[in-house]
Parts: structure tokens; C-alpha cells; sequence
């Protein structure tokens, strides 16, 4: 008969974070590839160019769908102008809040900063709560008890990725984040990743955001119009269901507690129009073994390095066709992920982490 | 009392770069400045411990290759988070194509 195996704790103040410690896998030392210092600084080197390129199309992008909505309502052909626009507000933003809270989009600093904050409010991520957690997703990738973006745990909470398509969890969660937030409380989770001396900050956007929610809420009932909150608001949620497929394709059915982002991390070939969208977040292996690389870069960084990767996945497709079964064993067997293969040559695994590893699964 | 250790030559590092160096049972960063000036820092970051010679030198900050903190090298003030903590800094002399850093008695 086969043993049961209990729950995982993916709390943050519980068990696994004590054995993380416990384990060395805290703030460790995570395999990355040698690249010759001179072509990593191009690599690592920083502009303004394609970023503003960039944003400066999907702003374009945004002022059209969104007035060809406005002009079109309440007709049935403002539905697609208002899809297009959702799309644009609730899953590119992803991309940017990502790229701009590594300092990595624009070179200039207070574009990065202007970029964070908007993209972050579109992307219903508080900007310093999520700029501390994300930093704790590059110290302690995938680790259990210690990152808190796993967005597929063991086992996967299937409603909650499929309500997710439309961002109704998470939403839900970022409001009442939000107004503990404003209330001038942390968790004691958030505690443990959000410095003192950063939380008046965490209140005051909170605050900044119940401001802005307030406005429009107001406006939409001053003009018994839905349009203010279709175009601030409600995109978040219309708008967020390829940031979802987007984002489960990162980690979802991989390894956990691992020191190699390789065997946690997933890269997926896609087309240009999602790479404009996604900023290239496809390349994520890359991206978490060299965070400094700008995205623009990403696909160079995958040309350097791509002898010592797994084969990335040929296609959105490809990767759900892998992602979808390992979920699916994992609601029965939370000790399942997916193993990737090596090409010939490449630097091994570290054997004590791989075999260890499996022996935990 | 304090003593001046030779770290490296001026042409170890590269304009706008930075290297580690041994010096005595400290590891250093060593920069070189955009313009010329060379100055040096402990060699890990304050925030998580990672080597700031993989990081990027841009003007007179430093990037921390782990998490995107910066600080300025000149001064040691940390300037972007997840860095909080000021980056400790040591006088350096630059003579005969020599960089030397002045470190605490041991």
C-alpha cells in the first residue's frame, strides 16, 4: 500500500521554512553558467532605446483599443476594442512591473521607477510589498516554507488557477492586502520579507491605490457608466488571463527545493507579438540565472548559454502539454515533477542537490 | 595602525568595471570609474552576500548581480533597494600603475 505523504507547508513561518535552513537552501549559492565577463557586461548593458520603443507602442496600443472601445459603447463592437485593451492593461503590465522592478528595462532609473509604479497598479501588485517578495523569488526560487510566488503548489489548487484566468483570487487577496495595508499592518509572513524600514511605504501606496479605486468608483456612479471601471479596474481581471498562461508556464510542475534553475524554471519558445507582450519572460531560466540581463537582451543571453539548458519548450502549446499532466498527477501524488534532460556536454547537476532532491519528492 | 596593501594593477581593471581582489583576509571589490578614479569596497553585497565583481558598474553605482540592488561605490551609500546597508569603503592611491587600498591594522 502505498504511503501517504503529508501536506506541504508552503507557509512562510512554518516547518518547511525551518527546514529550508535546515537544509542549507536559503540565500545559497544556485548554479549559473560562466560567460566570459567582457560578454556578459554587453549582455548586462543597459539602455533606454528598446524600452521606450516598447512602452511608447503599448501606451499607442492602450489609447486606441481604449477609445475605439469608448466610441463603440455600448454596442457589441466595443467588446473586442475592450478584450484587446484588457489584454494590453492586464497581462502586458505583468511583463513591465517585472522588468522594471529589476531596474532592467530603461537604464535611466526614474523611468524604471515611473514604470513600476503605474504597471504595478494596472497589475493589482503592490509595488513594495511585491518588490521585497520578488526579491526573495530570486533568493529562494521555488524553495518551500520560503518563496511565496509559487504559483502551483503540491498539490496544485486547481480552482484557484482557473479563477485565476480571470484574476478573481488573486484580485480578491490584493484588496484585502490592500487594506491591511492601509490599516499600517503586515502579516507575519510579509514580516519576514519586508523590512521596517520599507513598510510606510507599503501603507502609503496602499492608501495611494483606495484613493484611486475610490475616484473612479465614484465617477462610474456620478455617471451610472460602467466605462470608468472597464477602463480603470476591471481590466485587471477581463484583461488577465494570458498573464496567467503566461505565468504558470515559469514554474508550474517543476522541481522545489532545488539550487539549479534549470531544473526549476521552464523557458518556452514563443512568437514576436507574445514575446512583445511578455518582454521576453520566456527565456525565464535565463532570466533567473542572470537577472541583471535586461530583456531586450534575453534572447542573446539564451544564444550564449543555450549548450548548457534543457531544451526549452517549442511552444506555449509544448509547455502546457507537459504542464497539464504534472498537475494532474501532483492532485494525487505531490511528490511528482517534471525531470529535465540535459544536452550532451553541459555542465552536470549537482548531484547532491539532484539525488537529494528526489529522495525528498 | 592602518597599512596600505597592494591589490592590483590599473590595467587588471577594465574603464567603467569591477574586479574582486585578496587582500590579506578582506576580498575586495575594485572599481574603476568612467573617469579614471579607482576606489574600492568590500567584494559582497550587504543585502545577500553576492560577489558585486559580477555585477554591473554604471557611473558611480554598482549593481548587485543578485537582486538589482545598487549602491554607490564612491561613497558606499546604498541606493536602491533590496540594499539598505551602506557598503563599507576604503581609501585607495594609485602609484606607479599600482592600485593600493589602505585597510585597518589587522
Amino acid at each position: 500500500m502505498a504511503r501517504a505523504t503529508p501536506p506541504r507547508d508552503y507557509s512562510l513561518i512554518g516547518p518547511s521554512a525551518e527546514a529550508a535552513e535546515r537544509m542549507g537552501l536559503v540565500a545559497a549559492e544556485w548554479y549559473h553558467p560562466e560567460v566570459a565577463r567582457k560578454r556578459m557586461k554587453e549582455l548586462m548593458r543597459r539602455s533606454d532605446g528598446p524600452a521606450l520603443r516598447d512602452t511608447a507602442l503599448w501606451l499607442t496600443l492602450l489609447a486606441l483599443t481604449g477609445a475605439a472601445g469608448g466610441l463603440l459603447w455600448p454596442s457589441a463592437w466595443c467588446i473586442p476594442c475592450f478584450l484587446a485593451y484588457g489584454v494590453l492593461y492586464g497581462s502586458a503590465t505583468d511583463s513591465r512591473w517585472h522588468e522594471s522592478g529589476h531596474g532592467t528595462a530603461f537604464k535611466t532609473a526614474w523611468m524604471n521607477d515611473v514604470l513600476y509604479q503605474v504597471a504595478s497598479f494596472m497589475n493589482m501588485k503592490e509595488p513594495t510589498f511585491w518588490r521585497w517578495s520578488h526579491a526573495r523569488h530570486h533568493t529562494d526560487t521555488i524553495i518551500v516554507g520560503r518563496d511565496r510566488e509559487i504559483a502551483a503548489m503540491r498539490p496544485p489548487d486547481l480552482a484557484r488557477l482557473i479563477v485565476n484566468f480571470v484574476g478573481l483570487r488573486d484580485a480578491w487577496d490584493t484588496m484585502i492586502s490592500v487594506l491591511r495595508h492601509a490599516s499600517g499592518r503586515v502579516t507575519a509572513e510579509e514580516a519576514t520579507f519586508i523590512p521596517d524600514s520599507e513598510r510606510h511605504k507599503v501603507y502609503r501606496e496602499a492608501r495611494g491605490w483606495l484613493t484611486v479605486y475610490a475616484i473612479v468608483i465614484v465617477v462610474a456612479v456620478l455617471t451610472r457608466s460602467l466605462l470608468p471601471l472597464l477602463y480603470i479596474g476591471l481590466p485587471s481581471l477581463y484583461g488577465r488571463w494570458l498573464a496567467t498562461i503566461f505565468g504558470i508556464t515559469q514554474h508550474a510542475g517543476m522541481a522545489e527545493n532545488v539550487l539549479d534553475h534549470r531544473l526549476n524554471a521552464r523557458s518556452v519558445r514563443m512568437n514576436p507579438v507574445l514575446r512583445f507582450l511578455y518582454w521576453n519572460m520566456n527565456f525565464h531560466v535565463e532570466h533567473h540565472m542572470f537577472p541583471m540581463v535586461p530583456y531586450h537582451a534575453l534572447p542573446a543571453l539564451h544564444a550564449e548559454i543555450r549548450d548548457d539548458l534543457p531544451e526549452p519548450c517549442s511552444s506555449l502549446w509544448a509547455a502546457y502539454r507537459e504542464i497539464v499532466p504534472a498537475l494532474w498527477r501532483q492532485l494525487h501524488d505531490p511528490t511528482h515533477f517534471i525531470r529535465r534532460e540535459l544536452p550532451e556536454g553541459a555542465s552536470p547537476f549537482r548531484p547532491e542537490m539532484h539525488d537529494a532532491v528526489f529522495e525528498r519528492a | 595602525m592602518n597599512r596600505w596593501v597592494d591589490v592590483c594593477g590599473t590595467d587588471d581593471v577594465e574603464e567603467e568595471d569591477v574586479i574582486e581582489v585578496e587582500a590579506g583576509d578582506r576580498a575586495l571589490a575594485v572599481y574603476r570609474s568612467p573617469t579614471d578614479t579607482f576606489h574600492a569596497t568590500d567584494a559582497l553585497c550587504t543585502h545577500q552576500q553576492a560577489h558585486l565583481s559580477d555585477g554591473l558598474v554604471m557611473g558611480e553605482v554598482i549593481e548587485c548581480p543578485k537582486h538589482n540592488g545598487r549602491f554607490n561605490y564612491m561613497t558606499g551609500a546604498a541606493v536602491r533597494v533590496p540594499c539598505l546597508d551602506p557598503l563599507t569603503v576604503y581609501p585607495v592611491s594609485v602609484r606607479d600603475g599600482r592600485v593600493l587600498v589602505e585597510l585597518p591594522a589587522a
